[in-house]
C-alpha cells in the first residue's frame, strides 16, 4: 500500500525472496515524496524531497539500483547569507573551510574539528542501528534480549564520556548543543538548519539536537554527512526501485487508491480499493504513515482501543512547505564572491538562532513564518538532465508553514501569499531573482498531505523526537513493523529509524515479514 | 604580513610562506604538499641528496607553517604549568623546552616546543592549530593567547656545517649558544632570533625573523653556505632524519585526542614513551590524575624503536609475536631505511608486554616485486631510541664540520 520509496524498497526485497507482490499507489505516478515531475515545459522538479544522503548503500547494492538507472552525485558546500550582506560558506577542502569560518570566528574555525569529531562519534554509534529492528525492552524473547545486549554492548563501546554525550545529544536542543562548540551566530545558525528541517520544533526546543544528528547519519561514498543529488531528481530513486521491483516479477498498480484494509477474525484478508474492487492477500504492508494507516484505512473495530488512542497521540505535525521554481537563468547572489562553488550547494538566509526561533514562533501562532528558514538549492547547476540548456531549476524547502492557519483554511490566495513571502525572502539576497521566475509550484503542508498522502504533510511521517524513536517508534510495543492485526505490517518512515529517504524502514519491515514466513 | 595573491581561499586554499619564491625557484620536481594551511616542498631534487646534506653539510628547511602562539601575561607561567605536563617553572628565559599536553583523561592533545622569550612571555610552537583548546584551558588565568604563525617566518638551518655558515655571516657569539638555548642576533643588519633546536637529532639552528626580512635571510644563508654544501631540503628528507633521531611525528605516530573518533586510538604520553616529560611532583596539571593512575597500572601499549631484518622499510606493517602471524601485538607507525646507520628502522606501537627492549617479534611486510606482490614475515627487535645521536649535536662551541 503506497509506492513511496519505503514501500518500493520493502516490495523489492519481498519480490526477490520469491513472494508474489503487488504495490498499490493512489497517484498516477509512483514515488510518494521521492518524485520527479514535469509541471512546466521541459523542467523536471524534485517535487517533495530534494537531496539525498541517507539512502542506505546496502539497499542500493542489494536491489541493484545503479543497474536500474540510479546515480547519486555529491554536491559541495552550501552557504548562509547574512542579513546585512556577507555570507558564510562551507567548502570540502579543510584549509579553505578553516579560512572561511575564521572570517567570522577564528576559534570557531578550529572548534569545528571538535564538532565534526563529536558528530562523527554519534553517527558511528547510530549508523549500525539503522538497518536493525529495534528490540523490545520489555520482552524476554531470546531475540529481544540478544538485540538489547547488542545495543548495550554497542553503547558501552562508545566509552564513558561519549555514553554521557549520547544521552545528552538525543535529548538536548540544537541551540544548547551548538553553544558547546561555537561562538559565532552565523556559524551556529548555519549548522542549526538541519535541526529544524521537517520538525515542528524550534532550535531552542529540546530534542532538536537529535534531528541535527539525523541529517548527518548518511554518507556518500564514505564521506559521512555528505549530501547529493539523485541524477534526474529524487524520482529517479523511486523509478529505479520500481524498475528493480518489476524486474523481480512484481506488479505496480497506479491510480489504485486503497479505501480499506480488510480484516477477518483478527487477520487481514486484503484490501478494498475506492472503486470497490477487492484484492485478496494474506499479507498487507502499509507504506502510509501510522495515522493514515490505522485511522483512515482501517475500521476501529479491528484494532485495540488503546492502540488507537496511541496512534491518535502520535506526533505528526505539518511544519514545512516547498517551492519548486523554473528559472530563465541562474540568479545572481551578490553576497557570494564570483566563482565560489558554494552556490552549487544548499543556501540559506537565516543568520541567527534568534531569527530561526522567531520563525518558529510564527508557526505556533498559526501562520507561516514571516522570515522563514529556507533550504534552497539549484540542482540544475550539477544535474544536466533537469532543465533545458541555460535554464535552471530551484528547489526551496521552507520551514515553518502550518498545516492549519489560525485565520482559517488554506485558500489559493493564501497559498500564493505564502509563496510570495518565500520569493520576497530570496529576492532580498538576489536582485534579479523575481525577473527570472518562469513558473513556481507552491506547496503548503495541506497540499503535501493531499497530493502525497503524508498526514499534515509531515516529511518524516512523524516527529523525530526521543519519545518517538527506536523502540517507541511509532507506538511503544509495535516498533517491530508488525501491526496489531495478523498479516499486517508497517514499512513507512513512521517506523524505525524514521524519515529522510533512507529506505531502512522498508528494508527492515521486509526482513520481519520474511522472518514470519520462515524465509530468512 | 605575508604577501599573498588576491586569489580567494575557495580557489586556492593554501597560503604561500615568505620563502615560497625561493622554494619555487629551487624546486626541480615540482613536488609541493599541504602543511597546516601552507604549500610547502616535500622534495626539491632527490630525497637521498637532500638527506645527506642534513647529515653531511648544511640545509635550509622552511618551518613557517609550524603553528605559533604568543602566550603572555602575569599568569603565563601558571597557565602553562597547568597546561603542559612538564614543570614550566624550570624553564629559564632564553631557553626552549619540548613538552606535551593532555586532556583530563591523560590523552595527548599535541606536542610542541615552548620558547621563553621574556619573564612573562612565551612562544608555543605546535603541529596543529588549537586555539580552541588553549583558550578553554585559560579560564581563570590572566593570560593573552594569540596565534602569530603568519607574523613570523621560520627557517631551520640544520647540519654539521650550520655553525660554520652562521659564523661566516659574522655571528661570532653563536658558538656560545647551547642546545635548547635561544638569543637575538643581527644577521647582516637584520634582527633574527636564533634557537639551537633541531628536528634532525643533529647540530642545527632555527631562525625566527620578520616575514619582510625572510628572503634576505634565505639569500644570505645560501650565499654564506655555498662553500659548506648548503641546499634546501623538503619534508621527505627531514622525515628520515627525524626517524633516525627517534622523534615522533603528529598524524603519523599519534593522533591528537581532539581528533580521534574511535575509542582506544587516543594516546597518552606514557604510551608514546614520553614519560620523562611528565612531572608528577610539580602540582596539578591537566590529565595528572589519569596519568598517575596509568603509571601505577602500567601502560597498555608503548611506542618503541624497532630494527627489522632485511632492507625493505616496514611501512604500516602489522606486528606479531609469532612467525605464523596468529597473535597480533601492534603495528609500525613510521618506517625508513637509515642511510647513515645502514639499518632498517621503525617506530611501532606495541601492546604490553611485548614492548620491552630486546624482545624479538615479527613484522608482516608486503614487497612489490615488479608488480608481483609478496608477503614476508621479517624478524624485528625492540631497540632503544634514538637510533642515531652524533656527539656533535651537543658540542658547545660546535665544530666547523
Amino acid at each position: 500500500m503506497g509506492a513511496g520509496h519505503n514501500g518500493l524498497v520493502a516490495a523489492c526485497y519481498l519480490a526477490r525472496a520469491g513472494l508474489k507482490v503487488m504495490v498499490l499507489e493512489r497517484n498516477s505516478y509512483i514515488g510518494g515524496a521521492a518524485v520527479s515531475r514535469k509541471l512546466y515545459e521541459d523542467f523536471t522538479y524534485s517535487n517533495c524531497s530534494y537531496v539525498c544522503s541517507l539512502l542506505r548503500p546496502e539497499i542500493i547494492r542489494a536491489l541493484e539500483l545503479p543497474k536500474f538507472g540510479l546515480q547519486i552525485i555529491p554536491y559541495e558546500g552550501g552557504c548562509t547569507f547574512m542579513q546585512g550582506g556577507g555570507h558564510l560558506a562551507l567548502y570540502d577542502n579543510h584549509d579553505a573551510l578553516r579560512r572561511e569560518i575564521s572570517r567570522h570566528s577564528k576559534r570557531d574555525a578550529e572548534s569545528y574539528d571538535r564538532y565534526s569529531r563529536d558528530v562523527m562519534r554519534q553517527c558511528k554509534f547510530i549508523k549500525p542501528l539503522l538497518m536493525r529492528t529495534p528490540p523490545d525492552p520489555t520482552s524476554f524473547k531470546p531475540r529481544d534480549i540478544q538485540e538489547l545486549l547488542y545495543l548495550g554492548k554497542h553503547f558501552h563501546a562508545l566509552g564513558e564520556q561519549r555514553m554521557y554525550d549520547t544521552l545528552r545529544f538525543w535529548t538536548m536542543s540544537a541551540a544548547d548543543f551548538l553553544d558547546e562548540y561555537f561562538e559565532s551566530e552565523i556559524v551556529k545558525a548555519h549548522f542549526a538548519g538541519s535541526s529544524i528541517i521537517g520538525t515542528a520544533l524550534g532550535p531552542r526546543s529540546p530534542g532538536t539536537a537529535y534531528v541535527l544528528l539525523h541529517h548527518y547519519m548518511g554518507d556518500i561514498d564514505d564521506t559521512v554527512g555528505a549530501w547529493g543529488f539523485a541524477r534526474g531528481g529524487m524520482g529517479s530513486i523511486s523509478n529505479a526501485l520500481g524498475a528493480s521491483f518489476q524486474a523481480s516479477g512484481g506488479t505496480i498498480r497506479s491510480t489504485a487508491p486503497v479505501a480499506k484494509i480488510l480484516v477477518k477474525s483478527g487477520r487481514t484478508t486484503g484490501v478494498q480499493l475506492e472503486d470497490g474492487e477487492e484484492i485478496c492477500a494474506p499479507l498487507v504492508i502499509s507504506n502510509l504513515d501510522v495515522r493514515r494507516t490505522f485511522l483512515e484505512t482501517m475500521s476501529a473495530d479491528d484494532l485495540p482501543d488503546e492502540f488507537i488512542t496511541q496512534v491518535k497521540n502520535f506526533k505528526i505535525r505539518g511544519s514545512s512547505g516547498k517551492l519548486n521554481i523554473a528559472l530563465d537563468a541562474l540568479p545572481s547572489f551578490p553576497a557570494i564572491p564570483v566563482g565560489a562553488p558554494c552556490i552549487r550547494g544548499d543556501m540559506h538566509v537565516t543568520d541567527t538562532l534568534e531569527m530561526m526561533e522567531r520563525a518558529y514562533d510564527d508557526w505556533k501562532d498559526g501562520r507561516w513564518s514571516r522570515s522563514p528558514y529556507i533550504d534552497m538549492l539549484i540542482p540544475s547547476q550539477i544535474d544536466p538532465t533537469m532543465v533545458p540548456d541555460g535554464k535552471h531549476y530551484m528547489s526551496v524547502f521552507v520551514q515553518y508553514c502550518p498545516y492549519e492557519l489560525a485565520e482559517g483554511a488554506w485558500t489559493a490566495d493564501k497559498r500564493q501569499a505564502f509563496g510570495n513571502t518565500v520569493i520576497n525572502t530570496i529576492a532580498e539576497h538576489s536582485p534579479n531573482f523575481k525577473d527570472l521566475i518562469l513558473h513556481a509550484e507552491i506547496r503548503t503542508p495541506w497540499d503535501i498531505e493531499n497530493e502525497v498522502g503524508l498526514t499534515e504533510g509531515n516529511i518524516f511521517q512523524g516527529e523525530l523526537t526521543m519519545d518517538q524513536l527506536l523502540f517507541n517508534r511509532p507506538i511503544p510495543g509495535f516498533a517491530q513493523y508488525r501491526a496489531p492485526v495478523k498479516g499486517m505490517y508497517m514499512c513507512g518512515s513512521s517506523t524505525h529509524p524514521g524519515g529522510g529517504v533512507m529506505g531502512a524502514p522498508g528494508a527492515n519491515a521486509a526482513r520481519e515479514v520474511l522472518r514470519d514466513l520462515g524465509k530468512t | 604580513m605575508l604577501s599573498q595573491t588576491s586569489v580567494p581561499h575557495f580557489q586556492q586554499p593554501l597560503l604561500k610562506t615568505p620563502f615560497h619564491e625561493r622554494a619555487r625557484a629551487l624546486s626541480q620536481v615540482d613536488s609541493f604538499v599541504a602543511w597546516s594551511g601552507y604549500t610547502t616542498v616535500d622534495v626539491f631534487t632527490t630525497v637521498e641528496q637532500e638527506y645527506f646534506a642534513i647529515r653531511n653539510a648544511a640545509t635550509l628547511y622552511d618551518l613557517t607553517p609550524m603553528v605559533k602562539y604568543r602566550i603572555a601575561g602575569i599568569d603565563a607561567i601558571a597557565y602553562l604549568n597547568h597546561l603542559v605536563t612538564r614543570d614550566v617553572t624550570k624553564l629559564k628565559p632564553n631557553r626552549v623546552m619540548y613538552c606535551v599536553w593532555c586532556n583530563d583523561a591523560g590523552h595527548l592533545i599535541d606536542d610542541g616546543t615552548l620558547f621563553r622569550l621574556g619573564s612573562n612571555e612565551y612562544r608555543l610552537c605546535t603541529a596543529d592549530r588549537q586555539i580552541d583548546w588553549l583558550l578553554a584551558s585559560a579560564i581563570g588565568f590572566e593570560v593573552q593567547i594569540t596565534e602569530v604563525t603568519d607574523e613570523i617566518a621560520a627557517l631551520a638551518l640544520q647540519g654539521p656545517t650550520s655553525y660554520a655558515v652562521l659564523k661566516a655571516l659574522g655571528l661570532t657569539d653563536i658558538g656560545k649558544l647551547k642546545p635548547f638555548e635561544l638569543d637575538s642576533f643581527l644577521l647582516t643588519g637584520v634582527p633574527v632570533t636564533i634557537s639551537r633546536t633541531a628536528f634532525t637529532g643533529d647540530l642545527g639552528y632555527e631562525l625566527w625573523v620578520s616575514p619582510d626580512a625572510a628572503l634576505g635571510v634565505w639569500d644570505n644563508l645560501m650565499a654564506a653556505g655555498r662553500s659548506r654544501g648548503i641546499r634546501a631540503v623538503g619534508s621527505k628528507a627531514l622525515n628520515i632524519a627525524r626517524l633516525e633521531a627517534g622523534f615522533i611525528s603528529p598524524h603519523v605516530d599519534f593522533i591528537s585526542a581532539e581528533h580521534t573518533v574511535r575509542v582506544g586510538t587516543e594516546r597518552s604520553p606514557l604510551e608514546l614513551g614520553l614519560g620523562w616529560l611528565v612531572d608528577f611532583d610539580k602540582g596539578h596539571f591537566t590529565g595528572r590524575r589519569a596519568l598517575l593512575a596509568e603509571k601505577v597500572r602500567g601502560p597498555k601499549r608503548q611506542l618503541v624503536g624497532l630494527e627489522i631484518v632485511g632492507n625493505k622499510p616496514a611501512h604500516n606493517a602489522l606486528l606479531y609475536s609469532d612467525v605464523k602471524g596468529r597473535a597480533l601485538i601492534g603495528n609500525v607507525t613510521s618506517a625508513t631505511w637509515s642511510p647513515t646507520l645502514k639499518r632498517n628502522i621503525a617506530l611501532a606501537m606495541i601492546d604490553a608486554p611485548y614492548f620491552s627492549t630486546g624482545i624479538s617479534l615479527w613484522a608482516e611486510i608486503y614487497l612489490n616485486r615488479e608488480l608481483q606482490w609478496q608477503r614476508r614475515m621479517s624478524r624485528a627487535e625492540v631497540v632503544l631510541r634514538p637510533f642515531y645521536a652524533p656527539q656533535r649535536r651537543r658540542a658547545t662551541p660546535p665544530a666547523d664540520f
